[in-house]
């Protein structure tokens, strides 16, 4: 699956199928730091992500 | 293929987002219902706003400032932004976009200052010219003009979008000097006084990643990308550190943070010196301020800083970065250039 990252914008490509802790864990991403966004819509930890499925993972924290 | 499955504490539909702080997982509906309750019950423990108040929002176009404007009209109140364009370079250009773009799909009124074009100098320059940290000029900056759109468009209260992480962070930060003065200020409502309006912190009993979460739900498009002087500072180290923590042993940061505020803070009361001195009118823009000891007019920081500032040529972000910020400036305006990077690496912040 191709997985869009922020932060800088860019991409890398994950064999799926994962779960979304899965993935994070795989990119050593904190659950607590990123969100993962599938189709626009908001996926739980233990949702499923498929090799068809258009990812992005979404940090949330700022330095402001 | 079901999406999930895990289901909604509240009504056992499909969830969207596990909260492990809570022990539990949420649908979009009841994620936005457990929102808006927090901030409730932070604006009446506090006694932060009450419905005939006039507020001002302090809008940057990210998550945390479009949130809690969308959750006070929500909730019934009075809300108008304020956005202060920075100088930030792209930063700058697109989080204004994003206030604005929000604003006006709603008809919200939404305020803009710009700092070059009204006073003369923008961050970076600041930075350069004063040679201090960025961050030091930005804040004095929008802290000013922030007072002074309150007092001049009569508004009773500002509200800032700092939120748990935000105020965790700057708690541990604190407790890491045992910075008594500090902690002892450091609370979620500013009273009104001398001149100072009252401000108010209604989303520090929510997360950041509660935050992102709403902005998702209610489709709102803010800024995801983070400032460029923002990166490798102390504040985001902090929150690294305490989001470890939190990953280890859920609802840490809640209790560090909450729990300083009801337990800790009354201890602290009595070590909060009492405003020094008198204030006076800046002799320059009427904002009060300390009177010198000098017995020279009074000038407050603001006026200061844009008296050694102003005038001074531009200087671009870049020559105000150093080290991992320069390179992950550098990084990101080259993938902004091209679609996408294929050896990018995955930690989600900087380029190594
Ligand atoms: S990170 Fe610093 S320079 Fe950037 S907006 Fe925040 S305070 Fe200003
Ligand atoms: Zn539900
Ligand atoms: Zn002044």
């Amino acid at each position: 699956m191709i997985v869009r990252l922020r932060q800088p914008k860019r991409e890398v490509t994950i064999d799926g199928p994962c779960s979304v802790n899965q993935l994070l864990d795989q990119l050593s991403m904190n659950r607590e730091s990123f969100l993962v966004i599938r189709n626009g819509t908001l996926v739980p930890g233990d949702g499923r992500l498929d090799d068809s499925d258009q990812i992005e993972i979404r940090p949330v924290i700022s330095g402001g | 293929m079901v999406a999930s499955v895990s289901k909604c504490r509240v009504c056992r539909e499909p969830a969207i987002i596990d909260l492990p702080r809570h022990n539990a997982n949420f649908c979009a509906e009841h994620l936005l219902q457990l929102c808006r309750r927090q901030v409730e019950k932070a604006i009446a423990d506090h006694d932060m706003l009450s419905l005939d108040d006039r507020i001002l929002v302090a809008v940057s176009g990210g998550k945390d400032s479009l949130a809690i404007w969308d959750i006070l009209l929500e909730l019934g109140y009075r809300a108008e932004g304020l956005y202060i364009g920075l100088g930030i370079g792209d930063y700058s250009d697109e989080s204004g976009g994003y206030a604005q773009r929000f604003a006006d799909e709603r008809g919200l009124t939404l305020r803009t200052i710009d700092l070059r074009g009204e006073y003369g100098y923008d961050v970076p320059t600041a930075a350069k010219v004063t040679k201090r940290v960025p961050c030091s000029a930005c804040g004095m900056s929008k802290r000013h003009l922030f007072d002074e759109a309150a007092r001049a468009g009569g508004y009773d209260v500002v509200v800032t979008g700092h939120n748990l992480d935000d105020e965790a962070a700057v708690l541990f930060g604190n407790a890491l000097r045992w910075d008594v003065e500090y902690l002892a200020r450091q609370l979620p409502v500013l009273p009104a006084r001398d001149g100072f309006p009252k401000k108010v912190k209604p989303l520090v009993r929510l997360t950041e990643r509660e935050m992102a979460a709403w902005c998702i739900v209610r489709g709102i498009d803010y800024q995801v990308e983070e400032c460029p002087m923002a990166v490798g500072n102390k504040h985001l180290g902090y929150k690294e550190a305490l989001n470890s923590i939190e990953r280890q042993s859920p609802g840490s940061k809640s209790a560090f943070y909450l729990n300083f505020i009801e337990r800790m803070a009354p201890i602290l009361a009595s070590h909060s010196r009492a405003a020094a001195g008198e204030l006076v009118a800046c002799s320059s823009c009427g904002a009060p301020t300390t009177e010198p000891d000098s017995g020279d007019a009074p000038v407050c920081g603001f006026c200061r800083l844009r008296g050694r500032v102003a005038g001074h040529d531009p200087v671009p972000v870049e020559l105000v970065l150093h080290g991992g910020a320069r390179t992950a400036y550098r990084a990101a305006r080259l993938a902004a250039g091209s679609a996408a990077s294929p050896g990018a690496t995955a930690d989600g912040r900087t380029a190594q």
